[in-house]
């Protein structure tokens, strides 16, 4: 099930050297890329169908024709590699095992929307993966792939790494915005889009490690080679990360479209012994979690996650079989959400505060059906009324757990363990 | 959003030494605006003194030409900003979902134990810090913990133990 597209030098020892990446091809597209017209690189990944994956899901080609023509300002591109939602742990194999995949990828992505500087914004906790990425990007330059004539020509490109600090917001890409200009990690309301205004007030690409890294494939392959991986609507290959309580859990790349059942059992190699499937979350923590019976009919694609109610997210799949305990897991999750708040919006702040207390209650023991409705109705009340979906993020899998598995929350509501927290 | 706005004066002037200077020097050229320069700074600030005072807020916003206040802000919305001074060992250890269905609670415990410290406090002679952090995107090998930026993954109490007895 597994192929070798994005990872076909992960394994290859050494491949994070550009001498290495050179010898498996690393770079070799660019004599092509500079002989073709920025519109016709725009059009050819348009045609590829590479969708974002940085966990919306936005068709790539699509969103860099969004840039206001007849421009005069500078163009920016931000390469999203913040990889802090829970659960999801694919971006770093790209930023040390085959980081000249993604400056290639840059270059090829600079050169298409007429760009010159770019920020690849990394999450401050990947100490090891900054030091690799830096060296490469120092490799890069020597060798004439960055500064100030790319491979010769008389194009001119500097990428910097600029590193956040802790906040998971700042991978919301207006977010990530402030904190390149050197501001709290708090996200814009849209419109103005960043295509339009975004850092610096200027025209602004934010796109995902991974999709950025996808393009010296469909570069050099062509937009047939990649969609001849996934489906229709969800070309390519996915770097998925399998954790949870599976046996083999990893990262492991894939095609999109395989049935998410048949993938847990044969490449995580399903469940521990003697423990049952009890739930599947799909896409990182943020996405509403499957059961057992509708993941029978899921596959790993876009549209089939839609039509699951879900979302395919970032591709980190989190098995949870029948020892976990649905009540404490939505607590953790809550947690996280509230803590990664930024403070701006009322419903965000104040509400997953609410919802964490109230969550709390029901594991001592002390809540009531009410607190159950509750939660739920803070749901309903928080989402869509900020300025970024964080609060989405975490009401959307909340409510999901709620519906699914309210016996849980029912059984620790009239259990009577707060009569004896009341003796 | 976490409670962060205590502000540390040490008395002493705070300057770049010279690598971190040129290491100023050469992002500043980076940036269309200075502004740009305050969580990088801040970085570089932490990197040689392990934690950034107020000292320390005030030199980054006169070489950058702010107001300390937004420097300051800065510093106290971005939890991985020390504002104080941390163990010589900084623990970090994921509390977050997949960590959490791994066993990363007997990982907290013991550590509390063995270290005589809770999560964010720092032992008496200063040689551990714990601290627990939200997702480290080392969610395959959980449970994972990092020690002064070292991942250390796949976790468990025995593997704790070998690895507390280098450090100590
Ligand atoms: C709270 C929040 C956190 C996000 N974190 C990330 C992240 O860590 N990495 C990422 O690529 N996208 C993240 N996103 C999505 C980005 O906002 C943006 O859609 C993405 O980087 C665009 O790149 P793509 O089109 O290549 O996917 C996050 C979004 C939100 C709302
Ligand atoms: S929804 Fe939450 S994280 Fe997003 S802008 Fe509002 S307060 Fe900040
Ligand atoms: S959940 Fe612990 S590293 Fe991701």
């Amino acid at each position: 099930m597994q192929v070798k597209v994005l990872s076909a030098r992960f394994d290859i020892p050494d491949a994070h050297k550009i001498e290495v990446a050179k010898e498996n091809g690393a770079y070799s597209t660019l004599e092509k890329l500079f002989e073709m017209q920025p519109v016709d690189v725009i059009e050819l990944v348009k045609q590829s169908g590479l969708r974002g994956r940085g966990g919306a899901g936005f068709p790539t080609g699509l969103k860099w024709s969004f840039l206001p023509k007849n421009n005069t300002k500078p163009v920016y591109l931000a390469v999203n590699s913040d990889e802090s939602e829970p659960a999801t742990f694919k971006d770093r194999y790209i930023l040390v095992r085959d980081p000249h995949m993604m400056i290639e990828g840059i270059i090829i992505c600079c050169y298409a929307i007429g760009s010159h500087d770019a920020y690849i914004y990394i999450r401050g906790e990947y100490t090891t993966q900054v030091k690799a990425l830096q060296a490469a990007i120092d490799e890069a330059y020597a060798a004439g792939y960055l500064g100030q004539s790319i491979d010769g020509k008389d194009f001119r490109l500097d990428v910097t790494v600029h590193r956040g600090a802790g906040a998971y917001v700042c991978g919301e890409e207006t977010a990530l915005l402030e904190s390149v200009e050197g501001r709290k990690g708090q996200p814009r309301s849209k419109p103005p889009f960043p295509a339009v205004e975004g850092l610096y007030g200027c025209p602004t690409i934010i796109n995902n490690v991974q999709s950025i890294a996808s393009l010296p494939f469909i570069l050099t392959n062509g937009p047939d080679a990649y969609k001849a991986f996934g489906t229709e609507k969800s070309p390519g290959t996915h770097l998925f990360g399998i954790s949870g309580l599976v046996k083999n859990p990893g990262m492991y790349e894939l095609p999109l479209g395989l049935p998410i059942l048949e993938v847990i059992e044969k490449v995580a190699g399903g469940l521990r012994d003697g423990r049952k499937l009890k739930g599947i979350i799909p896409g990182g923590s943020s996405t509403p979690v499957l059961t057992p019976e509708e993941a029978q009919t899921v596959t790993l694609d876009y549209e089939s996650m839609a039509a699951h109610k879900t979302m395919f997210g970032s591709g980190g799949i989190v098995v949870l079989d029948d020892t976990v305990d649905i009540v404490k897991l939505v607590e953790n999750l809550i947690y996280f959400y509230h803590h990664e708040s930024c403070g701006q919006c009322t419903p965000c702040r104040e509400g997953l505060g609410w919802m964490l207390k109230i969550v709390k209650k029901i594991v001592r023991g002390e809540g009531t059906t009410a607190d159950i409705d509750l939660l739920r109705e803070l749901c309903d009340n928080i989402e869509m009324k900020t300025v970024c979906v964080l609060s989405a993020a975490c009401t959307m899998p909340v409510r999901s757990y709620l519906n699914k598995f309210r016996h849980e929350f029912e059984a620790y509501v009239k259990s009577d363990v707060s009569c004896q927290t009341a003796m | 959003m976490s409670d962060r706005s205590q502000l540390i004066e040490t008395g002493i002037p705070f300057t770049f030494d010279a690598q971190r200077d040129a290491e100023f020097e050469r992002l500043v050229k980076r940036y269309p605006t200075r502004e740009s320069m305050i969580l990088p700074a801040l970085w570089l600030a932490q990197e040689q003194e392990g934690w950034i005072s107020a000292e320390a807020m005030g030199y980054i916003a006169d070489r950058i030409g702010t107001f300390a206040s937004q420097v300051f802000e800065v510093a106290t919305f971005y939890t991985m900003y020390n504002l104080h001074p941390m163990g010589k060992n900084h623990i970090c250890i994921c509390r977050t979902l997949s960590c959490y269905l791994l066993g990363k609670q007997e990982i907290v415990d013991y550590l509390k134990h063995d270290l005589g410290i809770k999560p964010g406090e720092v032992s008496e002679d200063g040689q551990f810090s714990l601290e627990e952090v939200e997702c480290l995107g080392h969610c395959g090998t959980a449970p994972v913990v990092q020690v002064n930026g070292e991942f250390y993954e796949n976790m468990n109490v025995d593997k704790l133990k070998e690895l507390l007895a280098t450090l100590k």
